[in-house]
């Protein structure tokens, strides 16, 4: 029997905007003005939430945590092209993307202070949240999806978001092929920052693309400029569109850099160079949407700084609300281990109480 | 009423939830066109459809993995692992996140779900297929463990398993999938998870034991009781975690003498959790020290020897005469 070409693969990769604001007419989304301001303003509330994140961790007035900058257009992207009632599946690098769906400021403070409490917002706004274990939300989101076709939820589909490092998981193949398999109506969105703490993608994978991964499981797979939010929002748009329409998932790679460290506790410079970071510095994705933005005269130097006081305001209010926070529950984690009441945890509950309260001896 | 075997047993909780629920579906390997290794899955692909009885890629991790979000989606997911000696896989997923959800939302999100594995030896399986590994799922908080004995138990345990609101790893004692029958029930019924079940009472002293422990336990009890004539309380644990530690308490308190027998290796075992809890809420009530008679500490042997290994009626037999002669 002869040789023969069963298939052929190619990856393609997409920008609208360029680092220096050029567009790509053809490709640009019509997107209304005024949502066009709002996708502006929540990159920009994400940027000076993370940096005064990273003053209140300096100060000790919240825990380690994990900043966003330089990627705000890879998740608000994605996510401004969800409708409400889709699932958003989170790791744990999407701060831009968890306020373009309403998330509290407040919230984003309370997680990395260490409450529970910090997640009490999220399923009426459909989000799974944080999830630290790299890779492991991936098969949720495909349940997720299975829900959705199982109950007929129409025009209803998953965005999933990992790193580049969770594509080395055995979860992220285990839910694409089934994703794949099912038909899922899951766009998975890989935020490809370079990084996985110290491990760059060169070493993390062979793969020339981590777009091409998609391909073993028949899954349309894309790189997008992960620092374009037009883009972002476009690619997602796009692939939202064909899970509703029954065409199954989509794997897009964001290509994007993590300019800070991976966490507070991580100190960048044991493993990469300042030439690298400064390069990607250029590639800033603000700057480059608010270009777009004054070209159609929908933006200017008084609004940039209205907008800064504006959102350094609402940051102040969410950090005095999250420090006046104080649990109405010491005893919640005995509350929510079970939606059952158990002899066993109930004595511990009490053991717990008395060693908090010594003087009271009731129980 | 019926006279069924465990197999049946669990068929038909699996058939009439899924019957009364249109939220519950079923998953794993070979469930759905093959019915099952054990056939305890057989016909539900034929009453309930491929949509509801999902024949799975080989791909543990992902069958819970999905679970959980369908679960989080108000689904209420039963997953089977073919056998237990396969369900490491699913560890990072119980304990990563079926397990968390509820206290990581305080409660927003919970995680409706049971996963189903056949364990335990006795059955002359290659390898893999003997273990006893209940204590590493009964460690896991936010996680039920649960292990039938009987058909009828395993039936309504089943029921209230799928009912209930927490992951539920549900431990099938597959030495007594079909070693015997037992009536059971037309209509659904249910027995809650976290309490133990008498078997017979007695003020000897308290035999304590689970899944394919029961039946050589009430063997051993037979004799002692025919050569000593006196009466032994048996109690059958079935909830793993969170334990009936009352229960267990109360018998102790009244028979002064207790022997725990467990499939497992011994060491950091069930059994020494039930010994714990009973010393401390009982100890002044002991008339001897509490015996247990396990497994030993060694990787599980290939059949050849495992049944030298698993405790037999000879081996309890002995553990309640020495606990009666203290």
């Amino acid at each position: 029997m002869p040789i023969e070409k069963m298939t052929d693969f190619s990856i393609t990769s997409m920008q609208v905007l360029d680092e220096h604001g050029n567009l790509d007419q053809e490709l640009e989304p019509k997107i209304e003005p005024s949502r066009l301001v709002e996708m502006y303003r929540v990159m920009k509330l994400a940027r000076q939430v993370d940096e005064r994140a990273l003053k209140l961790q300096r100060q000790g007035r919240i825990g380690t945590f994990a900043p966003s900058i330089g990627q705000e257009a890879a998740s608000a992207g994605a996510v401004f092209a969800m409708e409400p009632k889709d699932w958003l599946v989170s790791a744990f690098r999407e701060l831009a993307g968890w306020l373009a769906r309403g998330m509290p400021v407040e919230s984003f403070f309370l997680y990395y202070n260490g409450y529970e409490e910090a997640n009490l917002y999220a399923k009426e706004r459909r989000i799974l949240p944080i999830s630290i274990i790299v890779g492991s939300q991936l098969p949720h989101a495909v349940g997720l999806g299975y829900a959705l076709q199982y109950r007929n939820e129409e025009n209803t589909a998953v965005v999933a978001f990992m790193g580049d490092g969770a594509t080395s998981q055995g979860d992220f193949h285990e839910a694409l092929n089934l994703a794949g398999l099912w038909k899922a109506p899951v766009v998975f969105v890989c935020q490809n920052n370079h990084w996985a703490i110290s491990i760059p993608v060169s070493k993390q994978s062979a793969s020339r693309t981590l777009a091409q991964k998609a391909i073993a499981y028949d899954i349309t797979g894309v790189q997008v400029d992960g620092n374009d939010i037009l883009g972002m929002y476009v690619a997602t748009r796009q692939a939202l569109e064909r899970a509703k329409n029954g065409e199954g998932p989509t794997f897009i790679e964001a290509v994007t850099y993590r300019t800070m460290m991976h966490t507070t506790s991580d100190d960048p410079n044991r493993y990469r160079s300042e030439k690298e970071v400064t390069s990607w510095w250029n590639r800033d994705p603000i700057p480059r949407f608010r270009k777009y933005l004054q070209g159609k005269g929908l933006w200017d130097e008084a609004q940039e700084t209205r907008l800064g006081q504006e959102l350094d305001g609402q940051i102040e209010q969410a950090v005095g609300r999250f420090e006046a926070f104080r649990p109405e529950m010491p005893d919640a984690p005995f509350e929510h281990v079970f939606g059952t009441r158990h002899a066993v945890i109930e004595a511990q509950r009490r053991e717990f109480l008395r060693q908090l309260n010594p003087e009271d001896s009731d129980g | 009423m019926a006279k069924l075997n465990m197999v049946q047993a669990i068929n038909l909780a699996l058939s009439q939830e899924m019957q009364s629920d249109p939220d519950v579906l079923l998953m794993g390997e070979d469930v759905g066109v093959d019915g099952g290794v054990f056939r305890v899955t057989d016909g539900l692909l034929e009453k309930f459809g491929e949509k509801r009885i999902l024949d799975t890629p080989i791909a543990e991790s992902a069958m819970v993995g999905t679970a959980v979000g369908m679960a989080l989606a108000g689904l209420k997911p039963i997953v089977e692992i073919q056998f237990s000696g396969f369900s490491y896989l699913i560890f990072g997923q119980l304990e990563g996140h079926a397990s968390r959800y509820r206290s990581r939302t305080h409660g927003r999100y919970h995680v409706p779900m049971v996963v189903r594995m056949p364990y335990g030896g006795g059955v002359r399986a290659l390898e893999h297929h003997s273990e006893s590994r209940e204590a590493l799922y009964g460690h896991l908080p936010g996680v039920k463990t649960v292990i039938p004995s009987t058909p009828r138990n395993a039936r309504s345990l089943m029921v209230s398993a799928i009912r209930d609101p927490d992951p539920v790893v549900f431990m099938e004692p597959k030495r007594s999938y079909r070693a015997f029958r037992e009536e059971v029930p037309d209509d659904p019924e249910s027995y809650p998870i976290g309490k133990v079940m008498l078997v017979k009472p007695g003020d000897a002293l308290s035999v304590i034991c689970w899944g394919a422990m029961l039946r050589p336990t009430l063997q051993a009890v037979e004799r002692v009781e025919a050569a000593r004539k006196l009466a032994i309380e048996v109690i059958d644990l079935l909830t793993i975690a969170p334990m009936d530690q009352p229960a267990l308490i109360e018998s102790v308190k009244k028979t002064g003498r207790a022997v725990v027998v467990q499939e497992a290796p011994r060491t950091l075992g069930v059994a020494s959790e039930i010994i714990a809890g009973i010393n401390d809420h009982a100890l002044l009530y002991l008339e001897a020290p509490i015996k247990r008679v396990t497994n030993f500490d060694v990787v599980t042997p290939f059949f050849a020897r495992e049944l030298q290994y698993i405790p037999t009626i000879e081996r309890i037999q002995a553990g309640i005469e020495e606990t009666l002669d203290f």
